[in-house]
């Protein structure tokens, strides 16, 4: 049988019911598009996610807290001391600077304008250990922690928002939880997403947070611990010496496990990975269902359309046509109905998550659409996958028919 | 008579169906033979088991016993696909409905059997002279529901030509078809069985069109009740 005849064929019968031919077609269009969608806005979020862990810099290393993997009798919790130890250690040569970081979310106000937001308490080293460049007057001092000034630097953006311009604020005097604060310095813009934008961030010395800031914590607890390595060459060295320091401070016995828990930005983007991947699966499971559902109405209209055409069936095997030729006959159409909708489903869902994508970078979330060749390809394969899978019944149904019964059919 | 002039050969076929608990013996042991180029008519009255013999011959379906020689080959024992490969090689249908593809043009319809002989040349051409030698020349492009009755049982004719067949079955030819168109039909049936010497098998009950036939066979309850050899 000639192929492009075969598909000439096929063209003419769906042609012969458009809106029946159309209306199949649009159930697959759905399926392979939201398939598309939701796996290029999983990608996007993963990509978006991992590219603001990679902005932290391979060289920086977090100590949390407690251990999620093993079970930990009588832990002790992360102190200033633990970070004066780790930044005056002879021993951690590969430590270049040490921020330790205590976090509340508070109130910061300013003339009418407020926000509900986090107020980073830290030290000097901060602002080393996050590259952060200063546009306007100065980042926290040594004294300003000593001293538990009431000064606050603030990111740009918030800055803007708080009152109204970044420039020109040093000086200012903003409200955090009731107290006031003299704005001491504005940082640099940097850019960064919702999850993690640096230039909406309030910084305030860690004693004064410790201090100010509503708490149930014991005095002198820390949330966590920015370490920066020298190099990022030297960042496992520094996580060893951190090990080491730190089981010395808490009193770990030899071979008792650690009571914190250090990660650097491989590990993190190891747990994002993770993360989007099961976000992937799921996004593009939920595509797969309505995938499936358009499908289903693939086989349905195919039955449909068999039991139809029983006298055309019964003619064509009179006329010579072999099982496999009226099985190719039936497949041809339901794998042309199910290859249009996908290619439409392909130029739909990429639609969609351009638009999408628009509207997230419009309402300021950083989110990086990618429709990869990857789902297109996917989109093309499933979308035929399907039509053979859900066709093959229909069609199998009609090529053995046997040639009497068919004839005889009214 | 030899073997070879011989295109058909029935030996005690018999068919039975299975209808629920009942079986139905359709065919109760028939022989004949039908020489190349003969003219035959085959008659009876509905349920007489006429058209059960006329799937036997057309290799629609399979007797359950004896021996169906088709141009000295033993058919009743093939395959699905085998069966095809005879129908689409050996055998001419002309319907009493006609069975055109309703969605294809005339010259689509005709050329169907070549698309499943596998042929992929000059199969265009090989159709419209089919249709020219039908006298429908000037309608390849047309489709059935643009022809008279008596013009697509003519696409038809040329349809079950187109393969070079041994037989044409001919399942009453002129059932749908007024007289005129009927006779028209029915000379243009006999025609080709002179000029090609293609065998001519008639399936009807209606005498008048029986009388054509150089031979009669008429059956009842599944068997030969008689043979009436005319002139």
């Amino acid at each position: 049988m000639n192929f492009l005849l075969n598909i000439k064929e096929a063209l003419q019968s769906l042609n012969a019911n458009k809106t029946r031919s159309l209306l199949t077609i649009l159930g697959i269009v759905i399926g392979v598009a939201s398939v598309i969608a939701l796996l290029s806005l999983g990608e996007g979020a993963g990509n978006s996610i991992t590219g603001e862990i990679e902005s932290i810099g391979t060289n920086v290393i977090y100590i949390l807290n407690g251990n999620t993997n093993e079970e930990v009798t009588n832990p002790k919790e992360l102190t200033l001391r633990d970070a004066q130890v780790l930044s005056s250690s002879r021993r951690a040569t590969a430590i270049a600077y040490v921020a330790p970081v205590f976090s509340r979310s508070s109130e910061i106000t300013h003339s009418g304008n407020s926000k509900e937001t986090a107020i980073l308490g830290s030290t000097p080293d901060y602002q080393f250990v996050q590259n952060l460049t200063m546009a306007e007057g100065e980042f926290i001092s040594e004294a300003q922690v000593e001293g538990r000034s009431a000064v606050v630097v603030l990111g740009p953006e918030i800055a803007t928002y708080l009152l109204g311009r970044n420039t020109n604020i040093v000086g200012n005097t903003v409200r955090i939880g009731g107290y006031p604060y003299r704005i001491v310095g504005v940082t640099e813009a940097k850019g960064g997403s919702a999850f993690n934008n640096p230039d909406n961030n309030v910084y305030i010395p860690i004693s004064t947070a410790q201090a100010r800031l509503p708490h149930d914590n014991s005095i002198g607890q820390v949330q966590y611990i920015l370490v920066s390595a020298v190099d990022a060459e030297s960042a496992d060295l520094a996580i060893q010496q951190i090990r080491e320091v730190l089981r010395m401070t808490h009193r770990i016995p030899p071979r008792n496990p650690d009571d914190f828990t250090i990660l650097n930005q491989q590990d993190f983007l190891a747990v994002a990975a993770s993360i989007t991947n099961v976000l992937t699966i799921f996004l593009g499971g939920i595509g797969a269902i309505s995938l499936l559902v358009g499908g289903i109405g693939i086989m349905n209209i195919m039955l449909v359309s068999v039991t139809e055409r029983t006298r055309e069936i019964g003619l064509r095997k009179a006329l010579g046509a072999r099982k496999k030729d009226i099985l190719l006959q039936f497949l041809t159409e339901s794998v042309l109905l199910s290859l249009i909708g996908g290619l439409i489903g392909i130029a739909l869902g990429w639609a969609i998550s351009v638009v999408v994508g628009q509207i997230a970078v419009r309402s300021g979330t950083y989110l990086d659409v990618a429709v990869t060749m990857n789902s297109v390809l996917l989109g093309t394969l499933f979308s035929a996958a399907v039509g053979i899978f859900f066709g093959y019944y229909p069609a199998n149904r009609a090529a053995s028919l046997e040639p009497v019964e068919a004839l005889r059919y009214e | 008579m030899t073997e070879q002039e011989n295109v058909i050969k029935v030996e005690d076929m018999t068919k039975v169906y299975q209808m629920g608990e009942i079986e139905v013996h359709a065919l109760r042991g028939v022989s004949f033979s039908v020489r190349k180029g003969e003219v035959l008519a085959i008659m009876g009255p509905s349920g007489s088991g006429k058209s059960t013999l006329m799937n036997m011959l057309g290799c629609l379906d399979a007797p359950t016993s004896g021996d169906y020689y088709l141009e000295g080959e033993l058919v009743s024992t093939l395959d699905d696909d085998q069966l095809a490969l005879v129908r689409n090689h050996k055998i001419g249908f002309v319907f009493q409905t006609f069975n055109l593809l309703p969605r294809a043009t005339a010259l689509a319809n005709v050329e169907l059997p070549l698309r499943y002989a596998g042929i992929k040349e000059n199969r265009r051409e090989l159709a419209k002279s089919a249709l020219e030698s039908v006298g429908l020349g000037d309608r390849i492009t047309h489709k059935p529901n643009e022809l008279s009755g008596g013009q697509q049982q003519r696409v038809a004719i040329a349809r079950a030509l187109i393969n070079e067949p041994a037989i044409i079955l001919a399942d009453e030819p002129t059932g749908n078809l007024d007289t005129k168109s009927g006779e028209e039909i029915m000379n243009l049936l006999l025609d080709l069985n002179k000029t090609k010497g293609t065998t001519l098998l008639l399936v009807t009950h209606d005498p008048d069109a029986a009388a054509v036939a150089e031979r009669i066979i008429h059956i009842r309850d599944g068997r030969i009740e008689k043979e009436e050899v005319r002139v």
